[in-house]
C-alpha cells in the first residue's frame, strides 16, 4: 500500500460518491413532483377512507366537503408535504430517504413474505438479479479468457476467423431479442425448458432453490451465448500481441511448454486490460441483464422495473434506480480495485 | 447498456495501440520525429498509425481500392445498400398514411390478424395450407385484381332503376375454407335509400342469393351525403338466406358458418375448388346515386411478405418504416456523440493542468453513470419522442471518444507547427479547430461506424422497455409489442425473428465497415 494507491483509492470513491449523489439528485428532481402527487392522493384516500368508516354526521355535502379538505391539509402539513419538494428541507429529507430505502409502501407490488414495503419487495429480488448475472458473467469471464488464450495461440487459423465473425454478430445482436428466439425454439417449438422463469412452486418450499435454478437454465444459456465470444475475441487480441514481444519468444527458446507460456507468462501479462475489459463489460451488460430479466420474465430487478414502470409506481422506480446505480458503481469500485492489483503502475504514481 | 458496452468495448480495442504510441513517444528519440514534422506538414503522429491515416485520407484512391479488397468491408456496404433501398422505398414505394396512422386500428381493418407471410408454405413445418387473405377492391388496381382474381363493374338499367354490379371473380384453390369474408362500400346517396344486393355464383353455376337488404345510413364514418358501410358473413340477413340453400347439400350444414358452407361441396364434406363469382349489385333509385367504391374481404391466415400482427397491421410496413428510423438515430446519436467527445477530448489535451484535469474529472463521472436506469428515468419523466431519445443517447455516449482524442491531442500538441501557430499568437480555439482537430478526423470516421450499433441496440432497448416513442413503428417497438403479445410462447415467429434480424443486421454492417476503414487506415491493429 503506497500513498499513490491511496490517493488512487481516494480519487475513485471521491467519484463514486459524487456519481451517487448526482443521480440521486437527478432522480429527486425528475420524480420529486410525481411522487408528491402519489402522497397527497394516498393521503386523501385515506381520509375519505377513515371517514366512511366512522360514520360522522353532516348537514350537507359541503361541509363534509369542508371537513375533508381540512383533515387533509393537517395530514399534509403532519407529513411535511406542504413546502414544494424543491424547498431544501425537503430535498435533503428525500435525499436521506432514499439513502437508506425508506420509500414508503408500493401501490401495486407485494413481496412474497406479503410486505408491501418497497424495501422489502426490492430487497428480495436483489439476490435472484444476482445470482443470474453473476453466475452468467462468471461463466463467460471463464469460457472467454480460456478460448480467447487458445485462439492467440493459433491466430488466424479457421477457428480464430470464426470466432471474429461470431464476436462481431453477437456483439449486434440484442440480448433480449436472441432471448425470445431462445424461447421460441426451446420452450414453444422443442418444449424443453419453460417460457416462464418465473418457479410456481411456492418459496418457502425446500424444492424451491432448484426450480429456480431448473428456470434459470434458459436465461443463463441466452447471456452466455451471446456473451463469449466478444470476450473471447478481445482477450485473443491482446494475448496475441503480448506474444510478440521478445520476452515470450526467450520463453520459448529457452525450452518452456507453449501451455505454461500461455496461461502463465502471457496470460499474467495481459491481466489489466483484460480485466478492465471483462469489467467494464460485465458493468455494461448490467443494463442488459435487466431487459433478458424482462424477457424470461425472471423474477429479479430488472422485470420489477419494467413492471413498474407500466405500472408508474413512483416509489418502486425510485428505490430500484437507486440500488442499481449502487450496485453498478460498487461493481465499478471493485473492479478499480483489481485493476490497480494487477497493474504496478496504477500502485506507483497518477 | 448496450450502448455503453459498445462503446467500452471500441474503447478498449484501442488501448493497446494507444499505450504503444504512448511508449513510442516517451522512448523513441525526438529527432526522427523533429524530421517528420518539419519535412512534411501532412504528416503529423509520429507513430505508423498516425502517418498512414493521414496518407490514406489523402490518396482517396488508394483508400477505396483497398476497401474494396476487404470481403468484410464489401458485405457491410451490401447491408448498407439494402437499408438504404428499404429507407428509399419507405418513402417513396408505400403511402405516408401508413407512418403515420400506424397506431390507428382503423387503418388497418381490412386486415387479418396475425397472419403468417405468405411465404410460409415454403417451409412446410411453419405453417399449415391456409388460404391467403384476399382484399379485392372495386377502384385500386392492387396486385390481387391482376392475376386470376379480379373485379370487373357493369351498370344496366331495369324498369327505369340503375343497376350497378359490382362482381368479384376468385379462383378459390385452398383445402381450407376462408376463415370469414366481409363486403365493404361506400356510396353517395340522395333521399332514398339505395338496396344492396349479394349473390354468389359458385364453380358448378349454382346461384345462391345471400344478401337483399336497403342501405341505411350508418352510425359511424357517414356523413350527409356518403355513407359506409361493411357486411360481415355473421350477418343474420346471410344466415336466414342461406336456410333455404340447406336444401342442396347431401350433409348437414350450420348456416351460422356461411364462409364453410359456400366453399364445401354439395356432396361430401370437402371445399368446392374453382371459379367464385360474387355479385355485388346495388340499385339506385336516384340518378345523383353514385357508388364510391366496394371491396370484398375473404379471410385467410397468410398475408403480405412479412404477415401481420395482432393489431392486423402489416409487418412489411412496420419493418421498412424501422429502416430511416434506426438509421436516423444510429447515424445522428453517433455523429453528434463523437464530434462533441472528440472537441471535448481536444480541449483538455491541449489546454492541460487544472482545464485537462477537471474535465477528466467530468468525464470519469459520466463514464461510471449506469446508463439504462438512466434512460429509464429520463424517458419517462422528460419525454419520449424520438428527438429527444437521440438527446439521451448523445447524452451517454461521448466519453470514450474524448479519452481517445485527448490523449492524441496531447501528442499533436508538442508538435513544432503548433507550438509555431502558438507562437504568432494565433488563438487556442484556432489552433484547436484548424490545427488539430483535422489530423484527427480520419480516426473519427471509423469511431462513428463503429459507435452505430450501440445507438441503435440502445434505442431497441428502449423501445422494447416499453419506453420508446410510441407513435413512430421502431424495430424495437414491433418487438416490445410481440413481447407484450407472447408471440415467442405462441410461437408466432414472422413476428419475432424478422425485426431483431434487421436490428442486428444493421449494427453488423456498420462494424464490418468501420472495422473495414480502421484496419485499411490502420494496416498495424488489423482486426478481421
Amino acid at each position: 500500500m503506497t500513498s499513490g494507491f491511496l490517493f488512487f483509492l481516494f480519487k475513485r470513491i471521491i467519484n463514486m460518491f459524487i456519481v451517487l449523489f448526482s443521480i440521486l439528485v437527478l432522480t429527486i428532481s425528475l420524480l420529486g413532483p410525481t411522487m408528491d402527487n402519489v402522497i397527497k392522493d394516498s393521503v386523501k384516500y385515506s381520509v375519505i377512507d377513515s371517514l366512511s368508516n366512522q360514520k360522522v354526521e353532516f348537514k350537507d355535502i359541503t361541509e363534509r366537503q369542508r371537513y375533508i379538505d381540512q383533515q387533509i391539509k393537517l395530514q399534509i402539513k403532519n407529513l411535511g408535504l406542504e413546502e414544494p419538494w424543491y424547498s431544501p428541507n425537503r430535498f435533503f429529507n428525500t435525499l436521506l430517504k432514499v439513502m437508506v430505502l425508506d420509500l414508503g409502501k408500493s401501490n401495486f407490488f407485494v413481496s412474497d413474505s406479503g410486505s408491501s414495503s418497497v424495501k422489502d419487495i426490492i430487497i428480495e429480488k436483489i439476490p435472484k438479479t444476482l445470482l443470474l448475472f453473476t453466475t452468467s458473467t462468471a461463466v463467460i469471464a471463464l469460457m472467454g479468457v480460456y478460448l480467447g488464450v487458445f485462439l492467440a495461440s493459433r491466430a488466424e487459423s479457421k477457428l480464430d476467423k470464426t470466432n471474429s465473425i461470431f464476436a462481431i454478430f453477437s456483439n449486434s445482436i440484442p440480448v433480449w431479442w436472441f432471448g425470445m428466439i431462445m424461447i421460441f425454439i426451446f420452450a414453444f417449438s422443442l418444449n424443453i425448458f419453460p417460457a416462464r422463469s418465473t418457479p410456481l412452486t411456492p418459496p418457502d418450499d425446500p424444492f424451491y432453490f432448484f426450480d429456480l435454478l431448473y428456470h434459470m437454465i434458459l436465461p443463463f444459456i441466452t447471456m452466455v451465448v451471446l456473451g463469449f465470444g466478444s470476450v473471447a475475441y478481445i482477450v485473443r487480441h491482446i494475448v496475441s500481441g503480448i506474444l510478440q514481444e521478445d520476452f515470450i519468444k526467450a520463453k520459448f527458446a529457452m525450452g518452456i511448454p507453449k501451455k505454461k507460456i500461455l496461461y502463465s507468462h502471457a496470460l499474467k501479462n495481459a491481466a489489466p486490460p483484460i480485466v478492465t475489459m471483462i469489467a467494464l463489460g460485465l458493468a455494461g451488460s448490467f443494463g442488459g441483464a435487466f431487459t433478458v430479466e424482462v424477457v424470461f420474465d425472471w423474477p429479479g430487478m430488472g422485470k420489477l422495473y419494467f413492471d413498474a414502470i407500466g405500472l408508474m409506481d413512483v416509489p418502486i422506480i425510485i428505490g430500484l434506480t437507486y440500488v442499481s446505480t449502487l450496485i453498478f458503481l460498487v461493481t465499478v469500485f471493485s473492479i478499480d480495485l483489481i485493476y490497480a492489483y494487477f497493474d504496478p503502475r496504477v500502485k506507483l504514481n497518477e | 447498456m448496450s450502448n455503453k458496452q459498445a462503446d467500452n468495448n471500441n474503447n478498449n480495442k484501442r488501448t493497446p495501440s494507444d499505450n504503444k504510441t504512448n511508449n513510442n513517444n516517451n522512448s523513441g528519440s525526438n529527432a526522427e520525429n523533429i524530421e517528420f514534422a518539419t519535412s512534411k506538414k501532412n504528416l503529423i503522429l509520429n507513430n505508423n498509425k498516425g502517418d498512414k491515416y493521414i496518407e490514406n485520407i489523402n490518396n482517396n484512391l488508394t483508400f477505396i481500392s483497398e476497401f474494396i479488397r476487404s470481403k468484410s468491408g464489401i458485405a457491410g456496404v451490401i447491408i448498407l445498400l439494402i437499408l438504404i433501398f428499404m429507407t428509399l422505398y419507405a418513402f417513396f414505394g408505400i403511402p405516408f398514411a401508413s407512418f403515420k396512422e400506424w397506431n390507428n386500428p382503423n387503418y388497418w381493418i381490412d386486415n387479418p390478424r396475425l397472419a403468417s407471410p405468405i411465404w410460409s408454405d415454403f417451409f412446410g413445418f411453419l405453417g399449415r395450407n391456409t388460404p391467403e387473405h384476399l382484399i379485392l377492391s372495386s377502384v385500386d388496381n392492387n396486385d390481387a385484381n391482376s392475376g386470376k382474381n379480379k373485379v370487373t363493374i357493369s351498370t344496366t338499367n331495369e324498369n327505369g332503376i340503375n343497376v350497378v354490379t359490382h362482381s368479384y371473380h376468385i379462383d378459390y384453390n385452398s383445402d381450407v375454407p376462408p376463415n370469414d369474408f366481409m363486403i365493404t362500400y361506400s356510396l353517395h346517396k340522395e333521399e332514398i335509400p339505395p338496396a344492396i344486393e349479394i349473390e354468389l355464383i359458385r364453380p358448378n353455376k349454382n346461384k345462391f342469393d345471400i344478401y337483399f337488404d336497403s342501405i341505411t345510413p350508418s352510425i359511424s364514418g357517414s356523413n350527409q351525403s356518403i355513407t359506409l358501410g361493411r357486411i360481415f358473413s355473421t350477418d343474420s340477413l346471410i344466415h336466414q338466406k342461406l336456410l333455404d340453400y340447406l336444401k342442396f347439400y347431401d350433409y348437414k350444414q350450420e348456416t351460422s358458418k356461411p364462409e364453410v358452407m359456400l366453399f364445401s361441396n354439395q356432396e361430401k364434406r370437402s371445399i368446392m375448388k374453382g371459379n367464385y363469382t360474387f355479385n355485388v349489385k346495388f340499385y339506385l333509385f336516384d340518378n345523383e346515386d353514385k357508388i364510391l367504391n366496394s371491396k370484398l374481404i375473404l379471410g385467410g391466415e397468410k398475408f403480405g411478405l412479412m404477415g401481420t400482427d395482432e393489431l392486423r397491421r402489416d409487418l412489411t410496413v412496420g419493418l421498412v418504416w424501422g429502416a430511416p428510423v434506426a438509421l436516423f438515430i444510429g447515424l445522428s446519436v453517433s455523429t453528434i456523440s463523437i464530434v462533441i467527445g472528440m472537441i471535448y477530448g481536444v480541449i483538455a489535451g491541449y489546454k492541460g493542468k487544472r482545464t485537462d484535469e477537471s474535465l477528466m474529472r467530468i468525464n470519469d463521472i459520466f463514464y461510471s453513470l449506469p446508463t439504462l436506469p438512466l434512460l429509464i428515468i429520463m424517458s419517462l419523466f422528460i419525454g419520449r419522442s424520438i428527438f429527444l431519445i437521440v438527446l439521451f443517447l448523445i447524452f451517454f455516449g461521448w466519453m470514450g471518444t474524448a479519452k481517445i482524442s485527448r490523449s492524441l491531442a496531447l501528442q499533436i500538441k508538442n508538435f513544432q507547427y503548433v507550438e509555431a501557430s502558438k507562437l504568432i499568437g494565433q488563438s487556442d480555439i484556432k489552433i484547436i479547430f484548424k490545427h488539430i482537430i483535422p489530423q484527427l478526423l480520419p480516426l473519427t470516421f471509423a469511431s462513428i461506424a463503429i459507435s452505430v450499433p450501440g445507438a441503435i441496440l440502445a434505442e431497441a432497448s428502449l423501445s422494447f422497455i416499453g419506453l420508446g416513442d410510441p407513435s413512430i413503428p421502431t424495430w424495437g417497438q414491433i418487438l416490445h409489442e410481440a413481447h407484450t403479445a407472447a408471440a415467442a410462447s405462441r410461437g408466432l415467429w414472422w413476428w419475432l425473428i424478422p425485426p431483431g434480424m434487421l436490428i442486428a443486421l444493421t449494427g453488423l454492417a456498420f462494424v464490418l465497415i468501420g472495422n473495414t476503414i480502421d484496419s485499411v487506415l490502420n494496416p498495424k491493429m488489423k482486426r478481421m
